[in-house]
This record gives structure tokens, C-alpha cells and sequence, in this order.
């Protein structure tokens, strides 16, 4: 009998710690596949975040570090400038990559290093409880914006992805989505590109995923799927933005 | 020579791979001469000098080149240390190398550009979260800073822990000859690092992380440092000691402070004072072991005087040391003024200690 479908290698045989219908669950796995087709498992290095995602590590098998919140983009310019022939990569959260680490995002990006950040958007703190990120929508309720986001006292959600595609040195950035498979498997074609430059020395590639947060939305894994369908994308049009 | 390029100059003798600071005065020759060095004499060190858009980004960048294996290093003057204090909190509980050299000016807040002593606090406690120390180190001369560089990141690497050489605007700003003379010390000594994210060729990944959830994790781990930091308080403790046999009066200083302090001695001395000086090279370990000399009933005629370019910090550390064996008095002020050795020998004689 033929096998057809198993765990990548990048990924360790270990239970979740993530919640039911959690979208980092599918987003390590799509990066895990795509490591093990480009056969980089054992030269890539990963900068985990601040965030649900921290012990990312865990799940991934290959090296990692992590980095204090919001400044996995400065830990991940070191590296590749230090192991250039290392494929380096972050994964960070919407307040981990443009709140608290608004300031690296953009001068790593700007300084057009030749790393990968897979940007994972679910418009929601999950780890400290459900707060307002920086792309919770407007009207949207969370822990701290009890009446929805008011753009009168917490201003829009801050589409970072189209800022840096502002940027000269930024050459790659897609928003895509976990909300479907077709758009999984778009996902991972993203992801792939955005590896595939830095292995030819493109430059700075960002990858934004909109992800579900059931738990924090306060949704069914289904329903927070038709969420970032219906909702979300509306905000954040999956494109590719440069 | 300044102080400034002493440190740069001795930091990539001694192997510094990786270079990223924001420029602040004044330490901004430093950062200028590893901006002109770094990529001139990269050689087969692959060396990388990056100007940070923040201390944050600096400190962090430092945190990756570590985490890579590499000997990695930073500075700044005081208020960008206190923005850089979490990014050692992390490297401290990482357990990377790293070296961050302060050369400290006036305080609190922006201050001013005038040197001072008033980071000792930050530097020996800890500074950022948790339970840590880095390892501190004081230069009293353009010489000794540019010696101290290689002994910084030896002992960054040998026990996985941040380096901090604190001086002070005097000596960054001050021009001597530097010859160059190294100390036998002075010379790389290269550690394994098994632990370094390489890429997991032919062995198992390998994660840097300070983060411990399970129950228990986190105290053992601590436990694992204070281990740790007791083996260097017991094996890197430095000091200069001039005059200690005969002297009745010992004056304490370290780094600028140290050398007015010198000049009163020797002034004094000639005058047939029994006087003498104490110079921590470390201040953290702090030299209690040379304190420890002067606790027993015989010492006790013997008088401290610590001078200091603050309202009083180190001072703490020497009573500590003396266990209230021994009279401890202080002088000291900052935010524009070094303590002169008329008023250090003032207050000699008005307290008559």
C-alpha cells in the first residue's frame, strides 16, 4: 500500500497545547510541510514569539529560539546576518509583530533582510486573555473595548502588511487565510514563496495569515471560520500586496 | 587613544563577531570605530555591524548573534541601558553570552552628558526582571579597558552569561597611549558551543528560551543560576589593592573615581599618612574577599572611605562586606561633579578617620 499522507518530519509527534479550532495548529503544520518540500529542515532557524505561539518550539523540529515580545525581527536579522547560509524565519502574533514590536517589524523590513516573517492575524490577544489587538476590527468586543473597537478611542485596525508594502526593500508580502482549504492550500503556496525568496536572496518576504481564535471570538470552530470569511476579510481582502 | 576606541579596538581583538548599538553620547566613538572596523577587518569572522533603530532592537539583535553562536556585544551610556535592561533580563535567563559595555553618564532621566557612577545599582543587581546578575567589570584606564574586552567575553562565553564593563564618560572620552600590552589574561580563550542554533544537521534541534511553564521548571532552572552565580562569586572576584598591610585609613573607589583616589594616596603617603586603596575590578562578584581580611577584632582600628561618583551605591556592597566589622564612611556626588582629591583629603581630615 502506498502512503499518502503523513506527518512532515519538521513536525514532532506531540499533542496540541492549542485550543479546539486554534488556526496555528494547521499554520505550523503548512510551515512544516513546506520546510520538509524545500529540504531545509536542517538548515532553518526560528524565532518563536511572545504569545500562544511561544512554545511553538514544541511542535517544530528543528532549531529554534524565542525572542521577547514583539523583537523576533531584530533576534531573526542577527541570525541570518551571522549564518547567512541559514534559513532564518519568525512567527509572530498581531501584537507580538505590529503593537509592541511595531519598531523592529518595520526597520527589519526596511532594511530589506533577507529573512521570512509568517504573520499570524486572528485580531485578538489569545494568550493573556482576549484583548484588543492592534487588528481587532472595528466594533469587534473584546476583554478591553467591552462595547466593540471605537474608532474615536482606539483609532482603525493598522493594516501593517499594506504599510510595508510601502517600503523599497520589502519584496514579497500576501495576506492570506485558514478559513477554508482552497484558501489552506493557498496559504502554504504563500508560504512557500516567501522561503523560496530567501533562498534566492530576494530580500524581505512576509507572509500575513488571518487565523481563527474561537475561544477569544467566542465562537464555534465553525462559525469563527465563516467569521474571518465574511468579517475579516472585508478588513483585511486577501491579496497579494506586493 | 580614547576609552571609547580602547573598548572597540580591544573587543574585536578579541574576537567580536557581532556588533549593534544606537548611538548615544557618550560612548558615540565606540559605535563610530566599530562601524569603520567591524566590516574592514571582518576576515574569515564574517564580522556584522548593524546600526539598531532602537537600544531594544541593539540588546536583541546581540540576544540572535549570541543565540547563533557567535561572540556578540553592545553599548551604550545610561539611559539607553535601562531601555536595553529587559533584553539582558532575557539573555540572563537564555543563558547566552553577551558583552554590553555602559559608559555611564549623570541621572536620573535624560540627565546629562557629564560622567557619573550612578548605574552601580543597575548594573551589579541585576537591573531588568527576575532573579540574575550579569557580571560587571570596571576599567580605571584606556589600558585596562581595551585588557578587560578579552576578559569580558571569556567570561561571557565560559559561563553563558551577560558581561556588562561599566565605565563612565571620563574614561570613554579620555585620550592615553594604549599600547597594547596585553595581560596574560588577555588572550581568547574559545568554549564549545554545543548549544547554538546552527541548523539541526546530523543532531537534534537545539531551543534557546527563558520560558518555563511547567510546575517546578522555573525554580529549578533558578536554582541551576544561583548555582551558578555562587561558583563566580567564588572564582572571578578582582581587585587592586595598594598600601593594605600598614594602612589605617583605605579608600574604596573603582573605575575614574579609582584613579583621584590613587593621587590622594600617593600624596598622602608622602606625607607619611597610613593610607591605602582598595580598587574593585569586579563589581559584581563584588571583592568581599578582600574586605573579609579586615573583619576580625585585630582590624578593627582600620577605617573605609568610599568615594564614589554617585550618592552612594557601591558603599552598600562594602558594608555588606565589612558585616559592621569595620567603620565604612562615603563621599561621593554626581550629575556634573567627580569628587576632588582636596575634598577626599577634607574629609579625611575633618572626620579625622
Amino acid at each position: 500500500m502506498k502512503k499518502i499522507f503523513s506527518r512532515p518530519e519538521s513536525l514532532k509527534n506531540v499533542t496540541t497545547h492549542y485550543c479546539a479550532g486554534c488556526g496555528h495548529g494547521l499554520a505550523h503544520r503548512l510551515i512544516a510541510e513546506v520546510i520538509d518540500e524545500l529540504n531545509i529542515r536542517e538548515k532553518v532557524i526560528a524565532v518563536a514569539p511572545v504569545g500562544c505561539a511561544v512554545v511553538a518550539y514544541d511542535y517544530w523540529n528543528f532549531d529554534c529560539t524565542e525572542a521577547a515580545h514583539g523583537r523576533a525581527l531584530a533576534v531573526g536579522t542577527a541570525i541570518k546576518r551571522v549564518r547567512p547560509d541559514n534559513i532564518v524565519f519568525t512567527y509572530q502574533g498581531d501584537g507580538d509583530l505590529a503593537a509592541i514590536g511595531t519598531n523592529e517589524t518595520i526597520h527589519a523590513a526596511n532594511r530589506g533582510e533577507n529573512i521570512t516573517a509568517i504573520f499570524i492575524n486572528n485580531a485578538i490577544y489569545g494568550m493573556t486573555g482576549g484583548q484588543m489587538a492592534p487588528t481587532t476590527l472595528l466594533g469587534q468586543k473584546t476583554a478591553t473595548t467591552p462595547k466593540g473597537r471605537d474608532v474615536r478611542f482606539q483609532g482603525y485596525p493598522l493594516n501593517i502588511s499594506l504599510l510595508l508594502g510601502t517600503l523599497p526593500a520589502v519584496k514579497y508580502v500576501e495576506r492570506v487565510s485558514l478559513h477554508n482549504p482552497q484558501e489552506i492550500l493557498k496559504s502554504k503556496r504563500a508560504i512557500k514563496q516567501a522561503f523560496q525568496n530567501q533562498i534566492d536572496n530576494i530580500g524581505f518576504s512576509l507572509v500575513e495569515i488571518l487565523s481563527p481564535c474561537p475561544t477569544y471570538w467566542e465562537m464555534s470552530s465553525e462559525k469563527a471560520m465563516s467569521w474571518i470569511r465574511d468579517t475579516m476579510t472585508k478588513e483585511f481582502p486577501l491579496r497579494r500586496i506586493k | 587613544m580614547t576609552g571609547n576606541e580602547a573598548v572597540a579596538e580591544g573587543a574585536i581583538q578579541a574576537g567580536c563577531q557581532f556588533y549593534a548599538a544606537y548611538p548615544i553620547t557618550p560612548q558615540n566613538e565606540l559605535i563610530a570605530y566599530m562601524a569603520k572596523h567591524m566590516p574592514a577587518r571582518s576576515g574569515q569572522l564574517n564580522r556584522v555591524f548593524i546600526q539598531a533603530e532602537s537600544e531594544l532592537a541593539a540588546i536583541n539583535m546581540v540576544f540572535g548573534a549570541s543565540a547563533a553562536g557567535k561572540r556578540a556585544m553592545t553599548s551604550s551610556s545610561s539611559p539607553g541601558m535601562s531601555l536595553k535592561q529587559e533584553g539582558i533580563s532575557y539573555i540572563a535567563g537564555a543563558e547566552l553570552p553577551a558583552v554590553i559595555v555602559n559608559m555611564m553618564r549623570g541621572g536620573p532621566g535624560l540627565g546629562n552628558i557629564a560622567p557619573a557612577q550612578s548605574d552601580y545599582f543597575q548594573a551589579t543587581r541585576g537591573g531588568g526582571h527576575g532573579d540574575y546578575h550579569s557580571i560587571v567589570l570596571a576599567p580605571s584606564s584606556v589600558e585596562e579597558a581595551y585588557n578587560l574586552m578579552f576578559l569580558a567575553f571569556n567570561l561571557a562565553d565560559k559561563y553563558r552569561n551577560p558581561v556588562i564593563v561599566l565605565g563612565d564618560g571620563t574614561l570613554g572620552q579620555m585620550m592615553e597611549p594604549l599600547k597594547k600590552v596585553r595581560n596574560p589574561e588577555s588572550k581568547i580563550q574559545n568554549y564549545k558551543k554545543p548549544w547554538a542554533l546552527t541548523g539541526c544537521k546530523g543532531r537534534k534541534p537545539n531551543v534557546i528560551k527563558s520560558f518555563y511553564m511547567k510546575e517546578g521548571a522555573l525554580e529549578e532552572f533558578n536554582l541551576k543560576l544561583q548555582k551558578k552565580y555562587k561558583e563566580i562569586e567564588e572564582n572571578e572576584q578582582r581587585w587592586e589593592e595598594s598600601f593594605l598591610d600598614d594602612a589605617e585609613i583605605i579608600l574604596v573607589a573603582y573605575g575614574t573615581m579609582a584613579r583621584v583616589c590613587r593621587d590622594v594616596v600617593d600624596n598622602l603617603r608622602e606625607k607619611g599618612k597610613k593610607i591605602g586603596l582598595v580598587r574593585p575590578i569586579s563589581l559584581w562578584p563584588f571583592p568581599k574577599k578582600v574586605f573579609h581580611r579586615f573583619t576580625g577584632k585585630a582590624d578593627q582600628r582600620k577605617r573605609f572611605l568610599v568615594v564614589e561618583m554617585s550618592y552612594g551605591q557601591m558603599v552598600d556592597d562594602v558594608r555588606l562586606s565589612c558585616c559592621g566589622k569595620a567603620k565604612v564612611e562615603f563621599i561621593g556626588h554626581s550629575g556634573g561633579g567627580i569628587p576632588t582629591g582636596e575634598e577626599i583629603i577634607r574629609k579625611i581630615n575633618e572626620k579625622n578617620i
